[in-house]
């Protein structure tokens, strides 16, 4: 099994250690992974800002990187769901439909592909788990709170494979945090209100860490806990999962 | 004057932190409401796409269901009336009252006639108009516009509408006790409800097969109103049509829940023929309509049964409150009806969201609210309706995430940037920057990492 590894872009410049947790976890589990280094973005932040038709520069770069894999696999569902969802190039339909339908968000690719039901890495903190909208809404990664349907998490099933994990529960399970691309900035009152929101939903639970999915959700819930000197820290999922030190 | 686009207005709302958590909780709490009655009908999301589907089908035979209703209702002895737009639809409506001599009327809430701007247009022609609904009764008193389209005066405390009452209905000064302003709301509304010739009503549903209309409510103050008047004329967009009862008791199971989680409303009151002597008069409006059912990729839109649930499971809509929209219609699925109704007016309102998709998974008649806000940026943007600094930024931005190369360098500045020069970031011009701080600076790019620690492998 041949897997792309494809990193957002402000992971790759802000955050390499999440892209190297989700690097090592891949090969642990005995992938053959390889990151294509032409790759940049997926085109998302233009898309999302109305601008999608400035965003074929993007889907070219994609589609020419990420040719000739069996899995194109991400830690992000929000540039998944941009490319299954917006992915485009009509001069290569195939490829283009190859991409979107190969292309994983890594907790949904360990948990639907791997069947990952082991891992050895170890934990021991409270840790609160920040549901991104992208991957939980967008691309079912767990339950929706709006719903009349079965619980089910797949990033909660990882994380409970965690040793000495303790994950609390939450009074809002699924609200937004507030990123939401450029609205952080261009609606930056509601945008950091609503960070602040979810942050307290975590420390009323005495949380030492909040995860997710996503790391711009967690780059922006870490921007307030920073600017609030809060003792809670960010830790995207790849890096529990890996077993990075804390 | 010009008006304040939602993020100036949201950023307003939020300089009382206090305030923004007592209207979240509020709605929250309604949400949570909706959830727990919703959770209790095992067949709730075959209910939505049952409701889903018919609102399709009808949309898609819109132009015979309304000759059918049309049929069915001036055979019911009702007057129909087609208005094209807002204007029309208030010339209508003033024309009826004109010609009966009547200068007072009674309302029972109409958000197509907040749409229309009735109760101004009205108003300047010397009629007044007395909203009956207890939460629009306040909001008029307080010359303003509802915030919501099921709780119009949800932005309001109950100290705020104690002083209303004691300002306008004379009630004792500093008394906020909700049963001593409802009561004293109702005696005032008791002695217009006797005096008015005229009642304007909405309309939840009207039926094609029976060429009723359909009024939900809890206080009963529509079937007060249009009982008690000569006149009884009921506004709805074309949108609100159903095939037949059969299908109206789909969205009466899932309205009512929707909206307050109750099973039903108090009232669900058919209206199919005027009493003796009585005058019933159904007017019909586009208003923009006709053009949203164009839109292919809006169209859904027009599916909305009107239950509020996509405001108060917004984030943003509960952060931020329903004025913030300017728009008589607020929330998520305001923000994709506007632009129908003025592009450039409304341009910022499809910007109000984080994507999150919650409004999507509450509204009752499955439209892909969501979905409809993303594509409703790129229509605008294609219109012209941006500004040149970010058009200039998008395009700028495009050009280097385009090349490997450029994104490098780019990348590379940032972090050099904001490790050796800070300030240059660290300033009130930056957005981010007011209330977060900037991520901390890695040693190397992961694709730097990657060259020096696995790339030797790959060759």
């Amino acid at each position: 099994m041949k897997v792309a590894l494809f990193i957002p872009c402000y992971i790759d410049q802000f955050y390499p250690q999440v892209a190297i947790a989700c690097l090592e976890l891949l090969e642990r589990l005995g992938i053959d992974v390889s990151y294509p280094l032409g790759q940049t973005c997926c085109g998302q932040p233009m898309a999302n800002s109305g601008f999608e038709h400035l965003a074929d520069g993007c889907n070219t770069l994609f589609v020419k990187n990420f040719i000739g894999f069996d899995y194109i696999v991400a830690p992000s569902g929000s540039c998944v769901l941009h490319i299954k969802e917006h992915l485009k190039n009509d001069s290569q339909l195939d490829l283009v439909k190859h991409i979107k339908a190969t292309t994983y968000e890594l907790t949904s690719f360990l948990v639907d592909i791997l069947k990952v039901e082991h891992l050895t890495s170890s934990f021991p903190y409270r840790v609160g788990m920040h549901q991104s909208c992208h991957g939980q809404r967008g691309l079912k990664l767990s339950q929706m709170s709006e719903l009349n349907a079965p619980e089910f998490s797949k990033p909660g099933k990882l994380l409970s494979l965690v040793k000495d994990i303790e994950l609390v529960e939450l009074d809002r399970k699924d609200e937004c945090c507030g990123f939401g691309g450029t609205f952080c900035v261009a609606e930056e009152a509601v945008s950091v209100k609503m960070g602040k929101d979810r942050i307290n939903d975590h420390t009323k639970q005495d949380v030492e860490y909040i995860t997710g999915v996503d790391m711009s959700c967690l780059m922006h819930l870490e921007g307030i806990l920073n600017r609030q000197n809060s003792s809670i820290s960010v830790k995207h999922i790849a890096e529990i999962l890996n077993g990075v030190k804390a | 004057m010009k008006t304040l686009n939602h993020a100036q207005n949201a950023a307003n709302f939020n300089k009382d932190e206090k305030r923004v958590d007592w209207h979240d909780e509020t709605l929250w709490w309604i949400r949570q409401k909706r959830d727990k009655s919703a959770f209790q009908i095992p067949e709730w999301e075959s209910l939505r796409d049952a409701a889903s589907a018919i609102k399709a089908n009808t949309l898609s035979n819109l132009h015979q269901y309304l000759i059918e209703f049309e049929k069915n209702a001036l055979a019911n002895g009702v007057k129909i009336h087609w208005a094209r737009d807002a204007k029309e639809h208030n010339d209508i409506v003033y024309g009826l009252l004109k010609e009966k001599g009547i200068d007072k009327m009674v309302k029972s809430k109409s958000m197509l006639t907040e749409e229309c701007h009735l109760n101004e247009y009205l108003e300047r022609k010397g009629i007044e108009v007395i909203d009956s609904d207890l939460g629009e009764r306040i909001v008029q008193l307080a010359k303003e516009p509802p915030s919501h389209i099921v709780l119009p005066c949800i932005h309001k405390k109950k100290e705020e509408i104690g002083e209303l009452f004691h300002e306008h209905l004379g009630t004792p000064a500093g008394n906020a006790d909700p049963q001593v302003l409802t009561e004293a709301a109702r005696i005032h509304l008791r002695e217009t409800f006797l005096t008015r010739k005229a009642a304007l009503t909405g309309v939840n549903f009207a039926v094609a097969e029976t060429g009723e209309i359909v009024i939900c409510t809890n206080e009963g103050n529509a079937d007060m109103g249009a009982h008690l008047a000569d006149l009884h004329i009921a506004c709805m967009g074309i949108e609100k049509l159903v095939p037949s009862r059969a299908h109206l008791a789909v969205f009466l199971r899932l309205l009512a829940r929707s909206a307050t989680g109750q099973p039903i409303t108090t009232y669900s009151s058919h209206f199919a023929k005027p009493r003796a002597g009585k005058e019933l008069h159904i007017v019909l409006v586009d208003n923009g309509r006709t053009r949203q059912l164009g839109r292919a990729e809006f169209r859904n839109s027009l599916k909305c049964i009107r239950c509020g649930a996509c405001m108060n499971t917004c984030p943003v809509y509960r952060r931020s409150g329903g004025h913030s929209y300017h728009n008589a219609i607020a929330g998520p699925i305001g923000a994709i009806l506007a632009p129908n109704l003025a592009m450039k007016e409304y341009a910022d309102l499809p910007f109000a969201s984080t994507l999150c998709g919650s409004c999507s998974n509450v509204c009752p008649v499955k439209i892909d609210i969501h979905d409809q806000l993303y594509k409703w940026r790129q229509v605008l943007v294609k219109e012209g309706h941006t500004t040149t600094a970010k058009q200039l930024a998008m395009q700028t931005m495009a050009t280097t995430l385009s090349s490997p190369t450029l994104f490098k360098i780019a990348g590379k500045t940032a972090r050099v940037t904001l490790k050796y020069a800070p300030f240059m970031v660290n300033n009130k011009f930056n957005a981010w920057y007011l209330q977060r701080d900037m991520p901390k600076v890695p040693k190397s790019s992961f694709s730097e990492w990657y060259q020096t620690n696995r790339k030797q492998n790959e060759q």
